[in-house]
């Protein structure tokens, strides 16, 4: 049986156009983030001092162990791409790995930083953060918010990351189903032509579902590559949110 | 990125480098105490580390010309509405 005589294996797969849908969704990630940004510049306009006094009181070298974690999570997750396009599967779920770890690194320090922002009466709308000036209380509110959407941006980030994971980590499968036939005779042939194993069905059958399991096959692994690539492009886009965050909020004094 | 399928591990690392880099020299700048420079600074070194990723993990150089139009679009969307939001805000 050639491939010709199952016309489903002949499906469209258009990667650019895959890629090209994950950018347009990406522009408005930026245009949300870009909302907030532009809300953080009007305030830091009017409450210079108090922004300048909210900058100081953060953790500078966490912030910065942060942006260095994002960034280097990034180089991991593109050479994971790098790795799967070649067809080192092992290693690019290697590279995965040390990716998702980063991640949970950069949401543990998170964590911390705010449980120590917290513990000092500082969160949204309490009381240490009411007494004091307007700036002040805006400006928390533009850091527990702007680093909270971030974070969640990480998390969700992570699960997709997990999820291709699991999938690389899987060999290549392929279902194909032939609908109604009247009916079936099957066999399974060996490398010399042979006839590893045959039936025949011609009563109640339905259809014929094959399921295949690859060694390699290409056009899936270039699937798998659009996918972890597009996987990858959102992982990146929390990290240029970041590049600015980290600035923003914890350096401009 | 077809025509980018193979690019060498080592530009990956170089852009890391670059982007550590940056890092470092935005946090220097920052600790100088130039005033207002050191805003101007801090989005312009952004700016560039942005780029970086955009352009190179992100794979925007090796794409065709609608990607970068798209984000062109996307970009200067945003700078009319920071600047008309500026030109509220400062002569209100």
């Amino acid at each position: 049986m050639t491939a010709a005589v199952l016309p489903h294996m002949e499906e469209h797969h258009d990667a650019e156009g895959s890629r090209f849908g994950m950018w347009l969704f990406l522009l408005t990630e930026i245009l949300l983030f870009a909302g907030v940004f532009l809300l953080y510049a009007v305030y830091r306009y009017q409450f210079p001092e108090d922004f300048h006094y909210g900058a100081t009181t953060l953790h500078t070298l966490l912030g910065a162990v942060n942006t260095l974690i994002l960034l280097t999570s990034s180089l991991t997750m593109v050479l994971s791409i790098a790795k799967l396009v070649r067809g080192e599967r092992r290693g690019a779920v290697a590279m995965l790995g040390a990716t998702i770890a980063m991640g949970l690194a950069f949401l543990v320090i998170k964590v911390f930083e705010w449980g120590d922002k917290i513990s000092h009466g500082i969160y949204p709308g309490s009381e240490t953060v009411m007494d004091r000036t307007a700036g002040e209380n805006i400006f928390y509110g533009l850091y527990f918010g702007m680093t909270g959407l971030h974070a969640l941006h990480v998390i969700i980030g992570l699960g997709v990351l997990v999820f291709m994971a699991v999938k690389i980590s899987k060999k290549p499968r392929k279902t194909v189903r032939l609908g109604a036939p009247g009916n079936v005779a099957l066999s399974l042939a060996g490398a010399d032509g042979s006839k590893l194993w045959e039936g025949e069905a011609d009563e109640g059958v339905d259809g014929v579902e094959v399921s295949l399991t690859y060694a390699h096959n290409e056009e899936l692994q270039e699937r798998e590559v659009t996918q972890l690539e597009n996987a990858g492009l959102y992982w990146h886009l929390v990290d240029v949110i970041w590049i600015f965050l980290f600035p923003f909020l914890y350096l401009i004094t | 990125m077809d025509e980018s399928a193979r690019i060498p591990y080592s530009r990956y690392l170089m852009v890391w480098f670059a982007l550590v880099v940056f890092t470092g020299i935005t946090i220097m700048v920052a600790g100088l105490q130039v005033g207002g420079w050191s805003v101007f600074a801090a989005i312009f070194i952004a700016a560039i580390k942005g780029t970086l990723v955009l352009f190179y993990f992100m794979h925007l150089r090796y794409e065709s010309m609608l990607f970068k139009v798209a984000l062109m679009v996307a970009m200067l969307t945003l700078a009319v509405i920071m600047a008309l939001t500026f030109a509220d805000v400062s002569f209100r």
